[in-house]
């Protein structure tokens, strides 16, 4: 559901790495501790999730931050910003991206949430 | 003073718009204007989607959504409530927690005027009992959503229905979801599996075990015998999903039943859903004598999203016109 939607731009930031944009494939909000992961692969490398960060409405969290989080949300159709440092300024041009999306929900007895991959180009 | 309904009323679940809101090409306001264009009445909300900022409902929201009810027309009918009782990852919620987030969504719901809370069907008998004294006294009918693969004799049903007749229908009650009652397998499922790339001959063996209403119980082990990779496991467990019971088994159940969740997956361009017959279902209930809501409940866009563009508008005007007609409006 939603699935490709997940990944919708990428911005390169001016010293190092960059920001995915990023909404989740569900029909309702949802507490952040029950975001369980958000993924990502960039150019075939995955990005290991102590380097990336993880922003809704302007609130910033790391992912060992997220499980704690029961007072914000992320939003239906909300574009999160998945920050990411690889070490290195993103280089210009097209990327290959890849996220996939772990959510808790728990009416059902298997994870929910979904995957999308992408070509961009950087903004 | 107006005279009590003796049928039926149409209603729409903004869940039906859900691809359009998703991308913001619709707005809640939007979303409520093309229902009543449509000639339905009632308005059924899932706050968690359409309210951002929940739980927090700010005056100015509720001050436009009741706006929007004096402009448009239409009536705040119900609510739908998720219980996330894995909202910690170390831990289930406790029950006091649970029964403090269902009163969290009672008030929600007393806030937007609906006097009708959907509670999603991992709601337990235990905590609909100890959330019924809140909702008596806030005057809001706590209603469970009958869904499929649950149906009226299941016994987490029954267990339900205990409780609600200790506690009274004014308080608790049913909501069937009519994905109970699918004839024949939705097929923009099954054809959005083969665009998957799922195996024809599979995808024809689970339909056809579906629509002769034979037994699914073993479907996702045939299909792994007979070679089946994730997608045609995928569509096995919809078979099994899915399930086929008689529309006259709710009038037992009728003084328990205070909405109706009108699913639909696909309104062919004939005017009819697909897979779920309404020709039968609603002289069902309207000979029963429910006057509640049949509220909208379209879950298509999902299947054929990949493929094809979504027009919930046209879908959900399709379903209205398609109630209107068998409830002789």
């Amino acid at each position: 559901m939603f699935d490709q939607y997940i990944v919708c731009g990428l911005r390169a930031r001016e010293r190092s790495g960059g920001e995915v944009e990023v909404r989740m494939p569900y029909y309702r909000g949802l507490f952040l501790s029950m975001v369980e992961a958000v993924d990502l692969v960039l150019d075939g490398v995955p990005v290991p999730p102590e380097r990336t960060t993880f922003t809704v409405h302007g609130n910033t969290y790391t992912f060992a931050e997220l499980p704690g989080i029961t007072g914000d949300r992320w939003e239906m159709g909300e574009r999160a910003a998945l920050g990411f440092d690889t070490g290195e300024p993103l280089a210009p041009g097209e990327h290959d991206v890849e996220v996939s999306v772990r959510l808790r929900i728990s009416y059902m007895p298997v994870p929910g949430g979904g995957r999308d991959r992408k070509r961009l180009v950087a903004a | 003073m107006t005279a009590p309904p003796d049928r039926p009323r149409r209603g729409v679940s903004l869940y039906s718009f859900q691809e359009e809101y998703f991308l913001r090409t619709m707005s809640v306001e939007d979303c409520v204007a093309a229902a009543a264009a449509m000639g339905a009445t009632g308005i059924e909300i899932i706050p968690e989607q359409s309210i951002p900022g929940y739980p927090v409902v700010t005056d100015e929201f509720a001050e436009r959504w009741h706006g929007w009810m004096a402009a448009y027309g239409t009536i705040p009918v119900a609510t739908n409530a998720f219980l996330d009782t894995r909202l910690h990852p170390d831990r289930w919620l406790t029950l006091d927690e649970q029964v403090a987030s269902v009163r969290r969504d009672i008030d929600i719901a007393v806030r937007l005027g609906a006097g009708i809370v959907k509670a999603t069907i991992n709601f337990s008998p235990e905590v609909m009992a100890a959330a019924a004294p809140y909702a008596e006294d806030r005057g809001v009918r706590l209603l469970l959503e009958v869904h499929a693969p649950f149906h009226f004799s299941h016994p987490w049903i029954l267990e339900h229905l205990e409780v609600m007749h200790r506690a009274g229908p004014h308080v608790l009650g049913l909501m069937p979801d009519m994905g109970v009652h699918v004839w024949r397998f939705p097929r923009v499922v099954s054809e959005r599996a083969l665009r998957d790339g799922a195996d024809p001959a599979l995808v024809d063996y689970i339909v056809r075990t579906y629509d002769d209403h034979g037994d699914t119980h073993a479907l996702m082990d045939i299909v792994n015998y007979r070679g089946g990779g994730p997608v045609e496991f995928g569509l096995a467990r919809q078979a099994t999903h899915y399930i086929w019971t008689e529309p006259k088994d709710m009038l037992e159940h009728l003084p328990f039943i205070g909405h109706v969740q009108a699913k639909f997956y696909e309104m062919t361009d004939e005017g009819y859903e697909y897979s779920i017959p309404y020709d039968e279902i609603v002289p069902v209930l309207a000979c029963g004598g429910f006057t509640g809501y049949l509220s909208s409940e379209y879950e298509g866009n999902r299947h054929i999203q990949d493929a094809h563009p979504v027009d919930s508008v046209e879908q959900v005007r399709r379903q209205q016109e398609m109630l209107a007609r068998l409830l002789g409006e």
